[in-house]
């Protein structure tokens, strides 16, 4: 494969890959309210309007708030999971660790139609708050992963150093390992809130008839034709994600949180 | 370093989060296999009862049509993607660390974009007012714009586009981890790079993409509305149908029981890939 060869087909897959968040870009600053591209005229209206439209900013703000409060969660139960994976030895605690690996492998669909039973049967069907824990736990996946990943990454001659020094399991945690795993809970938090703005099914299920999320609301509003403030949403939603794992990226190390071991990984 | 549990705090310490994926994982689970066998009530919503018509109702030649059409897509999809997946992720990993960042900021972008957002990139991509069509006109390769969507070509095109970066992503461990000098042996001996890729890299990771194909294929029969925003009614997947008889028919018995099904079918194929990716462990 030549360098030509290799740039023609990365290339290639870029365009494949931007094409369809370009276009959309371009429909957002249509002047008019038709889709049509190449743009007509230029107005970032529909981007005011995500902030100025009731509707609209009331779907932000519900967005918002479930991503935090269920990538808060999510980290909340994946933490001493993977603390207690990486500190004891108990075979039967991988059963936990598949339930919370499970959720993300399975169709989405299946999630959501369990919550939407678990929630109508529990009487809760339709509470705004439902989403926020079928969404940190349909998340729980990602700080899951990436802090086993961050355990796995604690030297152990310091945790050992600490415990001849007389420190407890608690003490180390606090005073050592936390300190090192903060960088794999921050990313863990940015996974689970990128995915959770976006998520759509899960969200539908649970509350989808009374709290609009921003994926909702764009579903509902396709279903009665074309607003251009979905495609400024949309173009948000890009840069958005964008800028969070580029700031992961920029603060961490993504190659390995994707699983790449590099050379210098000396214990391999 | 590891240690036995030794008394109650040690445990309390799994509990909260055993007990959370309990209630809200394993219990919905449950309940959702328990209404499969529930009867539905026509104008209310369900009532307790054992039947087994939900299941029955599998044994038609529309379920039958349905189940085929879900499975044969969702394998086309995940042919296609790791295709051209593999030759990707493997040119992806020979880049330096910066190109690389670049891209895997890029593909984890994608991957995490809402499918009502990419099936709504696509339907304006494949439209006839904004749409490529436009583009080919005015290249004077057609005469007059003409709207893609929907069909089987616009489904087929979204859904390789949403599972393309999870593809890499799944690829990306194996590949960036593979011995350079396998490489450098076939080369040194002689092999052109396009044999050496085909000769050596492919054989040596032939189980992750067995593994790969398996993934991906779940993956994409998880797909739930692009098949409905891009696609025809004789187009629907399961997942698709099963929303809709969740929601639009309020059929949650048939709706549970198909999704029961789901699961079944997934499990044993993710059960299978873990299998194929363990066999290139042992050698």
């Amino acid at each position: 494969m030549s360098t030509f060869m290799i740039r023609l087909f990365m290339g290639a897959m870029a365009l494949f890959l931007a094409a369809p968040l370009a276009v959309v870009a371009g429909v957002s600053v249509n002047e008019r309210k038709s889709l049509s591209f190449p743009p007509q005229g230029f107005s970032l209206e529909w981007y005011a309007q995500i902030f100025t439209d009731p509707g609209w900013r009331g779907a932000l703000v519900n967005s918002f708030g479930v991503a935090v409060g269920a990538s808060l969660l999510s980290v909340i139960v994946a933490f001493p999971l993977a603390w207690f994976l990486w500190r004891y030895h108990a075979p039967w605690a991988r059963i936990v660790q598949i339930l919370g690996l499970a959720p993300f492998i399975l169709p989405p669909v299946i999630t959501a139609l369990g919550f939407l039973s678990f929630w109508s049967m529990a009487g809760f069907y339709g509470q705004p708050w439902t989403v926020v824990i079928s969404h940190g736990i349909f998340f729980v996946t990602l700080p899951l992963v990436t802090l086993t990943l961050g355990f796995e990454a604690v030297d152990d001659s310091l945790v050992e150093a600490a415990a001849t020094m007389g420190a407890d399991d608690r003490t180390i945690l606090r005073t050592v390992i936390f300190p090192l795993i903060v960088p794999y809970i921050i990313s863990g938090l940015a996974f689970a809130f990128v995915l959770s703005l976006n998520e759509y099914i899960v969200a539908y299920m649970a509350v989808g008839f009374t709290v609009e999320t921003l994926p909702i609301k764009i579903f509902n509003s396709l279903r009665y034709g074309y607003t251009p403030t979905m495609a400024s949403v949309t173009v948000v939603f890009v840069v958005l994600a964008v800028l969070v794992f580029g700031l992961i990226a920029r603060f961490g190390d993504l190659p390995r949180l994707l699983g790449a071991w590099r050379d210098d990984d000396g214990d391999r | 370093m590891r240690i036995k549990p030794r008394n109650a705090s040690d445990y309390a310490l799994i509990a909260f989060p055993a007990g959370m994926l309990a209630l809200f994982f394993v219990v919905p689970f449950g309940i959702m296999i328990t209404v499969s066998f529930f009867q539905r009530v026509q104008g209310a919503f369900y009532e307790p009862a054992f039947v087994l018509e939900n299941y029955a109702r599998f044994l038609s030649m529309f379920f039958a049509g349905i189940l085929g059409f879900s499975l044969g897509l969702a394998a086309l999809v995940a042919v296609i993607c790791v295709i051209l997946a593999f030759p990707f992720t493997y040119m992806l990993t020979r880049q330096s660390r910066r190109v690389q960042v670049v891209w895997l900021v890029f593909l984890l972008s994608v991957l995490s974009l809402s499918e009502v957002l990419i099936g709504f990139g696509w339907s304006t991509l494949l439209s006839r007012t904004a749409g490529i069509t436009n583009l080919f006109v005015a290249l004077g390769l057609m005469e007059t714009p003409m709207s893609l969507t929907p069909g089987f070509g616009a489904v087929l095109t979204g859904m390789v586009y949403q599972a393309f970066p999870y593809t890499v992503l799944v690829l990306y461990p194996a590949l960036s981890r593979l011995d350079p000098t396998l490489v450098e042996a076939a080369r040194t001996l002689g092999s052109s790079p396009a044999r050496s890729f085909f000769n050596v890299i492919v054989p040596a990771l032939r189980n992750s993409i067995v593994s790969t194909l398996i993934m991906v294929f779940v993956f994409a029969l998880g797909c739930y509305l692009l098949p409905q925003l891009l696609g025809r009614p004789s187009q629907w997947t399961l997942s698709v149908l099963i929303t809709d008889q969740a929601i639009y028919q309020s059929n949650m018995p048939f709706a549970a029981a198909m999704a029961v099904f789901l699961v079944l079918v997934s499990l044993s194929f993710v059960a299978l890939a873990l299998l194929v990716g363990k066999r290139e462990h042992t050698g």
